[in-house]
């Protein structure tokens, strides 16, 4: 199908782009087009203005600020998967981007679009979830910063007003020697996972959890940590008997349901996922603890 | 700043192939509509027109993206090139050969955007492997094929391309 007629805007600054939204009733903002083209094109979305970000330099790129890396909304999820920073130092982003898509559509694709756009199961809103990133919302009434865990509402629903637009996401990285794992299933490579888990992952020297984080997506109407199974983690030992019986939490979360994949198959998959995640995530924490201590 | 008042033709400039070309296109037009019914560069073929089947792929500045994922106007910005870029003065190219000889298409409507994405990964990644040509395959969709002998003309214009670096 085709969409919908409207009229289109092509701002090359945030300032322009602020006042256009401001100043309309039925505006959206096109980030790279890789989920609102395609409800256009369906008519599942019908703006009577579009607002195009892809000419604002200023929304695009990856920087280093202090301790956290702030990446524009409009950084191309390709720029990302290529990234040696992301590579060193958000290395559980860089797993999940892998499986955003396709390279056609990562080419594109933007970390903004999709954690503005938040399907259930999208792997950058889980990673941001999974990592407590923190957003820049810009409006012409300035700026608010939002944890991850303000910003996904609900369903596909974010905490944006209709003034406001995503500016970039700060992620503050896990220490080098924190073990990571991104892991979904999906029923082709590139589709939306029905099932995805993050893991992160900080041993002491004892060989106790200090600190984890274990995301699920595609579970709920939005990623969300499991923090039963990090509570029982936390402090001890992660033998196996310690880690599936954490993951065990993971089945008795809440979970939507379809015709196609029932609430009990999901809950099945996030505990299988989660333990899957985890040991992969502890292996490399053990392989760091020890290049780190040597 | 410019707009494209609903409803209104308005006067683009697109980078196709190496040309500029004027077209007057709708807010809403497509790069992939822009492409066959204004450009008349028909090799582009549009199936599903929400990203999923591939077909119409082509190169924005180099790399692989859904035409239909695109509007005209935003298309400005880029230099576009489509599958009627492959061949010189009308001869196959080595993979489109490839393709040729080993039947590597049937009915040919997804083959122009899987020659976009083969021509991206034999261009990045020389050493490319079967998995690394199957994976890059999976943006894409083929109802005849199977997709071996796909894989198959890959392959060969790989190795063959090897040979002729190796050689010089």
């Amino acid at each position: 199908m085709k969409p919908s007629p409207f009229s289109l805007h092509l701002p090359e600054s945030l300032s322009e782009a602020l006042d256009l939204l401001a100043s309309r009733d039925n505006a959206r903002v096109i980030a790279g087009g890789q989920s609102l083209m395609p409800m256009l094109n369906l008519r599942l979305a019908f703006p009577d203005d579009v607002i195009d970000l892809n000419g604002i330099a200023e929304l695009a790129g990856l920087r280093e600020d202090g301790d956290d890396i702030v990446i524009g909304a409009m950084t191309r999820q390709r720029d990302i998967e290529f990234s040696p920073l992301v590579a060193e130092r958000l290395p559980l982003l860089k797993e999940a981007i892998l499986n955003v898509g396709h390279r056609q559509t990562r080419n594109r694709g933007t970390l903004g679009g999709s954690v503005c756009h938040l399907d259930p199961s999208a792997e950058q809103p889980t990673v941001a979830i999974a990592m407590d990133a923190r957003l820049s919302l810009r409006s012409v009434r300035g700026e608010r910063m939002v944890s991850m865990r303000e910003f996904a509402v609900d369903l596909m629903t974010s905490c944006l007003e209709p003034d406001e637009i995503l500016a970039a996401v700060r992620f503050t990285p896990w220490p080098a020697r924190a073990g990571h794992a991104f892991i979904e299933y999906g029923r082709r490579h590139g589709d939306f996972a029905i099932v995805s888990a993050a893991a992160l992952v900080l041993l002491d020297a004892k060989g106790a959890v200090e600190r984890c984080s274990l995301t699920l997506g595609g579970v709920a109407s939005v990623p969300f940590r499991v923090e039963a199974a990090e509570r029982l983690l936390h402090g001890n030992v992660p033998t196996e008997a310690v880690v599936r019986a954490a993951c065990a939490q993971a089945a008795r979360c809440e979970a939507v349901g379809d015709p196609t994949y029932p609430a009990w198959y999901r809950q099945r998959l996030a505990q299988r996922l989660l333990e899957r995640a985890l040991f992969k995530a502890l292996e490399r924490a053990a392989v760091l603890s020890q290049e780190h201590s040597s | 700043m410019k707009k494209l008042e609903v409803g209104e033709l308005a006067r683009i400039s697109l980078c196709v192939n190496g040309a500029q070309h004027a077209v007057s296109v709708e807010p809403r037009t497509t790069l992939g509509d822009c492409l066959r019914n204004d450009l008349g560069l028909t090799g582009t073929h549009l199936g599903c027109e929400h990203g999923v089947c591939g077909a119409c792929t082509v190169h924005v500045n180099g790399a692989t993206a859904r035409s239909c994922l695109m509007l005209a106007a935003q298309a400005q910005r880029y230099e576009i090139h489509t599958v009627e870029s492959l061949a010189g003065n009308g001869e196959l190219n080595d993979l489109q050969q490839a393709f040729r000889e080993l039947h590597g298409l049937q009915c040919g409507f997804c083959t122009p955007g899987i020659l976009m994405t083969l021509t991206e990964l034999l261009r990045d990644m020389p050493e490319a492997t079967e998995e690394d040509v199957r994976l890059a395959l999976s943006g894409h969709i083929c109802r005849c094929t199977g997709y071996q002998n796909i894989v198959a003309a890959a392959m060969r214009t790989l190795e063959s391309r090897r040979a002729v670096h190796e050689r010089a």
